[in-house]
């Protein structure tokens, strides 16, 4: 089941200017944490606020949980937003109103009792770990201890999708690790789904299940983030995955590396092992068969969504041709081999 | 202290009481009038809740009529209108009127920066939240621009103790009015220089009062 769908959008702000979105088509399922990476700029912002329509795309469609949002008049449309919580990069919470009383906002929005959202309040702020701040004011509060709140307020009317934009990009990596596992926590326990943008990568790999990466306005690659992270096949993809994954090899020990003898290349290259043939002997078998020499310069296991992968980058030594032959032997079977300037 | 004989003293007392009147009526008028024209202003704006900008643009320009007319010229101009409001054009009643008008149209920008000071990610929320356009201004906007509006208030507060001065022009009396016909047209220097004290502690204490309101008010 699919719980956002959206098809062709195209946004452009102000006549002749910058495209924002430039046919994005997307679909979310139920229950899972959807991913939309993306450098500053390439209309991932926008991407996530044409969801709630917080902005309005010229063209395309928006389906929320089976809701044709462009079809809903005003009061439809606010309706239809307090389904959809929202957690911002800065928090945007309200500097007189403490925890409790930002947290019963939205509830206050809908017209509830104040008994109701008494109890409400109540309910949510264990969820977060915030039921000894109530009374505090967001300036009282730490980072994390504000997009807490921030977590609580969007989930309080009991949303079926979140959206996160940029939820801790303004967070150090600890307290970015501790929203996350947040996050991932409540989506189990509330049958929560999650579309949140960043330009982290790590973000991505700690709690997606399913990741896109835009660029210029366009949806450059998307799909499982074991398979995206492992077999990244656009530029830009590999780029943020180099984030996280590392691969470049430092200069100081390309330095060090041999020269290659009269008659020979030296190929660096960057080998993700993943999949079936993950487990092979795959250097001392090219070694063997193709009768070159291989330096492994670095390399370590890491682990996405469970699954291990391994990365190593290597230097290739021997003639052009069975260099050329034992990388492309190595994709045959099914690895991702990434040639790095020597 | 010869000069302070028992009819100063009541003289005194009395042109205290006048500008206690002019500058509290004024700007309780003015704050009255200028919190719905800056919401006004500040949601038909440009990038504001609702743009319209056939409303925005009169309403600013009158703002700035009124502010760049100098006060004492605009006492003078809007005598009809003081005579329609207050049934007449002198006194102290007479001179709140053109106070009220000058301190609206000032305090109407100022809370247009206040509420422009406002987080704009706040607003952004709420609408997120699906709140309506009233529950915005009701609930986030005037809340949040609220340590801005009483700091505003306190500048058209002390302003108005300036401005009020000059309302001896139309009888308006007060401390200002006492110090110019005694200090100055009739020498004595011991009247000028009280006016000018307790016009000094006034102010102070005004400010002083505003400074500790948005203290209270704000948890930044």
């Amino acid at each position: 089941m699919t719980a956002i769908v959206l098809t062709g959008l195209r946004k452009r702000f102000a006549a002749g200017g910058t495209v924002a979105l430039d046919d994005v088509s997307l679909e979310v399922r139920a229950g899972e944490i959807f991913g939309i990476v993306g450098r500053s700029g390439a209309g991932k912002s926008t991407l996530i606020r044409t969801v709630n329509l917080l902005e309005r795309p010229d063209a395309g469609s928006i389906s929320v949980l089976g809701q044709d949002m462009l079809a809903l008049d005003d009061a439809g449309l606010r309706a239809a937003r307090r389904g959809i919580g929202m957690v911002f990069q800065h928090f945007n919470l309200h500097s007189r109103r403490t925890v409790a009383q930002n947290v019963a906002f939205p509830l206050e929005v809908a017209g509830l009792s104040s008994a109701e959202r008494r109890a409400r309040v109540d309910e949510i702020l264990p969820l977060v770990g915030l039921e000894g701040k109530r009374d505090a004011y967001p300036a009282q509060l730490s980072g994390g201890q504000k997009q807490r709140v921030g977590i609580a307020r969007a989930l309080a009317s009991r949303p079926g999708i979140l959206l996160c934009d940029e939820a801790t990009s303004a967070l150090d990596p600890e307290t970015t690790q501790e929203i996350l596992a947040l996050i991932r926590g409540l989506r189990s326990r509330l049958d929560l789904t999650v579309l949140l943008i960043t330009h982290e990568m790590g973000v991505v790999k700690a709690i997606c299940d399913r990741v896109a990466v835009m660029e210029a306005g366009r949806i450059i690659e998307q799909g499982r983030v074991f398979d995206v992270f492992t077999r990244p096949e656009q530029a830009t993809t590999r780029h943020f995955v180099s984030e996280v994954v590392g691969h470049s090899v430092p200069e100081a020990t390309l330095a060090r590396l041999p020269e290659p003898g009269p008659g020979e290349v030296r190929q660096l290259a960057q080998v993700i092992f993943a999949g079936p043939n993950s487990t092979r002997a795959v250097v001392s078998e090219a070694s063997r068969d193709f009768g070159i020499d291989i330096n492994i310069v670095s390399g370590r296991i890491d682990e996405i969504a469970g699954e291990p992968f391994g990365v190593m980058a290597l230097a290739a030594y021997g003639p052009e041709e069975k260099v050329r032959a034992s990388l492309a032997w190595m994709r045959r079977l099914g690895l991702t081999v990434q040639e790095l300037p020597a | 202290m010869s000069w302070l004989t028992p009819t100063m003293q009541d003289l005194l007392l009395e042109a205290f009481w006048e500008t206690l009147i002019m500058v509290g009526a004024a700007a309780a008028i003015a704050v009255a009038l200028g919190l719905p024209i800056a919401l006004l202003l500040h949601v038909t704006d440009r990038d504001g809740l609702s743009p319209r900008a056939w409303i925005n643009k009169p309403i600013g320009l009158t703002v700035n009529a009124a502010r760049s007319t100098p006060f004492i010229i605009l006492m003078v101009a809007i005598i009809p209108f003081t005579r329609l409001v207050a049934g007449t054009s002198i006194g102290t009643g007479a001179a709140v009127v053109p106070l009220a008008l000058a301190a609206t149209a000032f305090l109407a920008r100022l809370f247009e920066n206040a509420l422009r000071e406002v987080d704009k990610g706040v607003i952004e929320a709420a609408r997120a939240m699906g709140a309506t356009r009233l529950q915005i201004v009701l609930k986030v906007l005037v809340p949040e621009a609220l340590p801005g509006i009483i700091a505003a208030t306190t500048v058209a507060l002390v302003s108005l103790v300036g401005f009020s001065a000059m309302a001896g022009a139309i009888g308006g009396g007060g401390l200002g009015d006492l110090g110019i016909r005694f200090g100055y047209q009739r020498f004595m220097p011991e009247v000028m220089a009280t006016v000018v004290i307790l016009l000094i502690v006034f102010v102070q204490g005004l400010q002083s009062l505003g400074d500790w309101l948005v203290r209270r008010v704000s948890h930044r």
